[in-house]
Order: structure tokens, then sequence, then C-alpha cells
């Protein structure tokens, strides 16, 4: 039994190994309530892995992740989600034939039991909710769109808010500015700012200058374990990331 | 209240059109355009739809294909025989008395169970001595069924392909056990010789008239229904979970129960069709209980298109027709000809005849306002793609 602590996210010795390849190999990461945490690493580093491992995706072959002092591992999926930890996949994976507006009503975290959601009623409170999240989204001309219509940065942002509806304390990213033009990526830098506040977040990124207008703290890593971690500053002057991932 | 049963219910306007079109069809057009023997036939094949309409729920928006519906369909048609079968029984005891030889049976038994050596009632027999018990159980059988088979696949993330492939062995094997269990079902001639209903006589013509009239308002309720629940946040998580599994999960959602739910909401409808096709022929045989007929339902429900309710009625009703009419024209070919018109429906109308509408209403649509608007604009048409099946 592990002593409590004031972590939002204390992952600790957590490893996965597929048919004898450790993707993930004895990584331990400590996340503080309200901080953004980066992970950077190579392909194939284990990063996407270590998400699917924290939002029960994957299950481990060892360790612990605490969540409030919460043991995920060996939960269902869906009680994971329900105990506050928001999970956005790389591709962005939208409802393509409900419309905006629909797929953020579907993410509302009522009516989550069958017959719960049989009666679910669209009032005027779940409707201004809505609203308020499509705003912060920038989708709030879109509310009637078909997801599949839907530009890819925009499909991020919807899944993005497919997230915050639910209002969980851990978010986990993977790589949300992905295909995004410029200018999509400077709103994005906002509003990751702006949700962040108040709630954990995990972004996995490529992209080293969004990194650093994000991040509060950066973890590398490289073939399944940590590299480095530390300030933004302070991980690329490491030899050893320059050595892996950020090149001469 | 009011604009919740005209939106929800009834679909708005487009979904009251629709729902009022077919209404006086099955209510006006057909009882007055056919003879008893036709109307009838029509009462046959609408007992068929509620499955169909059931798979527009389970396959068209949850995106589970079952191979096997007619197991539901039967095993409700199966509880309502058996109840009417104990009539028929206790009314032949009734004419002949207590005179086992007049009776031709054993006293208030049914003929095949005597003809099978089996001289008592088996106990499973006995709820169907109470109508009220038969109807519930009308119900109940299917539903449970399909929830175990519902919860053993979904939880175990079954889907797709393999649970077409089960449900299709499940439904064979049913066939099976109601083909060998002679002495409690009847085995391959079914349960037959069915003719009232507390006393009320079902294959007098007037009263098959009545029936078909049940039979039809039944099934509009049965699309109501279906509306109501595709209106709920339940129905359009269906389509987001036939679509993007993973994301519903994400959510907080247990995927397998809603699953379990739409599966056996869809159990339950084919079973009231199951039972009112009872009522319609008078009896039941474990031949409709089988792979073909359920492979029939999926087509039915294929060629009306399996996004529609009501699309799932039409199919039903054009592809039995169909039958009709090509195996008493062309009684060699009629097989690959009903072949090739599936063919064609895939191939040239993948959402089948409502989809066909769909696009003739929207091309008139485009044609009307492209006449008034500004020459030149184009009104996007948008093509009909179907979904995964899976």
């Amino acid at each position: 039994m592990s002593l409590p602590t004031d972590f939002a996210l204390a992952v600790e010795n957590l490893t996965v190994s597929f048919d004898g390849f450790k993707a993930v190999d004895s990584v331990s990461l400590y996340v503080d309530p309200g901080e953004l945490r980066v992970v950077i690493g190579p392909n194939g580093a284990g990063k996407t892995t270590l998400l699917d491992l924290i939002c029960g995706k994957t299950r481990p072959s060892g360790g612990s992740i605490q969540f409030k002092n919460q043991e995920l591992v060996g939960m269902a999926e869906q009680k994971i989600v329900r105990s506050g930890v928001g999970r956005k996949f790389q591709t962005p994976s939208v409802y393509p034939k409900l419309s905006v507006f629909e797929n953020l009503e579907v993410s509302v975290p009522k009516g989550r039991g069958v017959w719960g959601a049989l009666f679910f009623s669209c009032n005027q409170e779940v409707r201004q909710r809505i609203l308020e999240i499509a705003r912060d989204i920038f989708l709030e001309d879109e509310l009637e769109t078909e997801a599949e219509l839907l530009s890819h940065g925009q499909k991020q942002w919807l899944e993005i808010g497919m997230l915050l509806i639910a209002d969980p304390e851990l978010i986990l990213l993977d790589e949300p500015v992905a295909g995004m033009s410029v200018n999509e990526r400077g709103q994005t830098a906002e509003l990751l700012k702006r949700i962040a506040k108040g709630r954990s977040v995990v972004v996995i990124e490529h992209d080293m200058n969004f990194v650093r207008q994000i991040a509060d703290r950066v973890t590398v890593m490289h073939q399944g374990k940590v590299l480095a971690e530390g300030s933004m500053d302070k991980v690329e002057s490491d030899p050893k990331v320059i050595e892996v991932y950020l090149g001469h | 209240m009011k604009s919740f049963i005209y939106n929800k219910a009834l679909g708005g306007k487009s979904g009251t059109i629709g729902l009022a079109v077919l209404a006086v069809i099955l209510l006006l057009v057909f009882p007055l355009a056919m003879d008893n023997f036709r109307l009838n036939l029509v009462g046959k094949y609408l007992s068929l739809a509620f499955v169909a309409i059931g798979l527009v729920l389970c396959w068209g928006y949850g995106g589970i294909l079952s191979l096997g519906q007619g197991m539901f369909w039967g095993l409700g048609g199966y509880c309502l025989a058996a109840f009417l079968k104990l009539e028929a029984a206790r009314n032949i005891a009734a004419e002949a008395g207590s005179d086992q030889i007049n009776a031709l049976t054993t006293v208030g038994l049914p003929d095949f169970m005597d003809w099978n050596q089996i001289t008592e009632l088996p106990w499973f027999w006995y709820p169907f001595k109470s109508l009220p018990l038969t109807l519930i159980l009308v119900f109940l059988v299917p539903t449970v069924l399909a929830y175990i088979i519902g919860t053993a696949m979904f939880k175990r993330r079954v889907s797709g392909v393999y649970f077409a492939i089960i449900t299709q062995a499940l439904c064979w094997t049913m066939e099976l056990l109601f083909v060998t269990r002679q002495g409690w079902t009847g085995g391959i001639n079914g349960i037959t010789d069915l003719r009232t209903l507390l006393g009320w006589d079902i294959q007098d013509p007037g009263n098959q008239r009545i029936l078909y009239f049940v039979t039809s308002l039944l099934l509009l309720g049965c699309v109501v229904l279906g509306r109501l629940i595709l209106g709920s946040k339940l129905g359009k998580l269906l389509v987001a979970m036939r679509d993007t599994e993973g994301r519903v999960r994400f959510s907080g959602y247990d995927v397998a129960n809603f699953k379990t739910f739409i599966f056996c909401v869809a159990a339950a409808m084919s079973a009231l069709g199951g039972a009112m096709y009872v009522l319609n022929v008078g009896f039941m045989s474990p031949k409709l209980v089988t792979i073909e007929p359920s492979i029939y339902m999926v087509i039915f429900c294929a060629v009306g298109g399996r996004m529609s309710l009501l699309g799932a009625v039409y199919g039903t009703l054009a592809v039995s027709f169909g039958r009709t009419y090509f195996s008493e024209s062309f009684p060699d070919l009629w097989l690959f000809l009903m072949g090739g018109v599936f063919i064609l429906v895939t191939m040239v109308f993948p959402l089948g005849l409502a989809g066909m509408v769909d696009r003739l209403t929207g091309l008139v649509a485009s044609k009307a306002s492209a006449a008034t608007d500004a020459p030149g604009l184009e009104t996007p048409v948008s093509e009909p793609v179907s979904p995964p099946p899976a």
C-alpha cells in the first residue's frame, strides 16, 4: 500500500510488454494538480502506450497508476472516465454522423446508464453548457454541422470539447495540434492554457514551439523509459535528449 | 407535451407525413383493394416487418448485425402457439367428453404429445394455460434470451461478423432443438391446427380481417416506439457507438449495456411479430425459426433501407410480394430473379428504398429551388454513404 500523496497522478514502475517487447519500461511520472505536463520523445518511445495504460485501454504487466490516490490499474475504462480522467485520441475520434451539438450532447456526463440515456432531457441548463463549450472550442457557428464535414483541426477541437463538457480533473491529450494550421495552433495553445486551470493535463506533442508555449514541465521518453524530466530549458540543454531526439 | 409527441414520436413534419402515408396504405388502401385471402397474406408479411423494424434499430443504428432474429420471432410465435394449442386440445376434449377414442388423444393434451407417448403435460407448458402469463412470456422468453446472448457477447467485445456468425449458429441450434424435442414442441411439423383464441375463431375470414388491422396497428406502434428510442440520447449514442465505439467508451459509457439493450428491444419486437404471425396463419413451424427466414429478415431491412423504420415495412412488403409474384410467374427462375434484385439493390441503392426516396425528394427539392433561385447555384445533394455494417 502506498501512502496518500498530493499528486493528481502518480505513475510508478509502470511496465507493459507485448510479446516480450517492453513498450513502457518501469516508467514513473508524477503530475501535480493544476500542472500541464508535456511528454515528448521519438516515434515508438511509448508515449501513446503510456496514455493507453492510464486510461485503461491497455492493461499493464506491472506497476501502479494512482489518480487522486485511487488505483486505476484493473478498473474498467468507463469507470476510470467517471472518476475524472478524460482522454483524447491521436486521430480525432468524433461521431461523424452526428452534428457538433449532438456530439457534445452525447458527451454530457448525465444519463450514462441505459435508462438514464433513454429518458435524458436536453434541458436549458444542458443546452447552455453545450453552447458555452462550443464557444470555448471555436465551434459556436458550426453547431448544426455534421462532424464528418469539419476540418481536421476542428475535429481535434471538437474532441477536446467533448472531454471538457464532462469536466474531468485529468485530461490526457494525444497530439492535439497534429494537422492544424499555424493559426489554429496558436488558438489551441490558448485553449489548453485556459482549460488547464483547475485541472491537470498531460499532453503528447512533437511540435517543439507549441511545447514551449504551453508546458509547465516536460518529460522526455525514449525506448519505453523516461530519459529526462524538468523545465523546457533544462530538457532542451540535456545532452542525452539532444542525442536521441532533438538532434544537433 | 404536444410538441414532444410531435417531434419525438412522430418525427416532425416529414416523419408525420411518412407515418400517415403508411397508415393510410395499411389501414385503408390494402383493406379496400384486396380480397380476404390477399389481405391475410399481407397480414402474414407484416408480422415479419416487426423483425425488420427491430433490425433497423439494432443493425442500421446500433451496427449490430444479427443473422438470427428468426430465433426471437419464432420463440414469440411458439409461446402464443402453445397457448392456442392447449385451448384447441381443451376444445377437442370438451367436444369428445371423456371418451379417449373420440378425442383421439389423451384428454386435454396437445395431439403431438400423445403421438410421442407423453401422457402428462410437461411443467414448462403449464404457464401457457393462462393468457396473461402467455402474453408476458411471449415477450419475456425472447428478451431474456437476447439479454443472455447480448451480455455474454458484448461484455467480451464480440462484434461485427463474429457476432453475426454466432447468432446464426444459435438460430440453427434453436431449430434443431425444436425439431428433435418432438414431444414438447411438435417437432418438424410444428404446432398446427390452431383455431380459436379464447373461443374467438381466428380462421374466420371476418376475424382474420380484424387480425390484419390489429397487426397493422401494432406495427405502427412499433415504428413510433422506434422513433422515440432513436430520438432520445440513447438513439444518438447508438449511432455514435456504431461509428466510433472507443470514443463512447472513453466518454464514460458501458458500451455493452447499450448494445444489449437495443438487441433486447429488437428481440421483443420480433417476438411480437412472431405472435401476430401465429394468429394470422394458425400454425407455427420450426422452419420459420431457422437461418433462411432470419436472412430474409435482414434482406427486408436492407432493401427497405436499414436507416429507416418506415423503409423496413416497405422493404418487407416489396420483397415478400416480389417473392410471391416471382414464384407464381416464374417457378423455375424465381430464386435467381430474387437474387438479382438483391444484388441490384446493394450495388445501386445501398440505402435501400428509403435512400431512393430521399434522393428523389432531394432532387425534386433541388430542382424546385434551382428554378426559383439564381441559376447556376448548385445545391449539394449528399451522396448516400453506407456506414460499415458493423
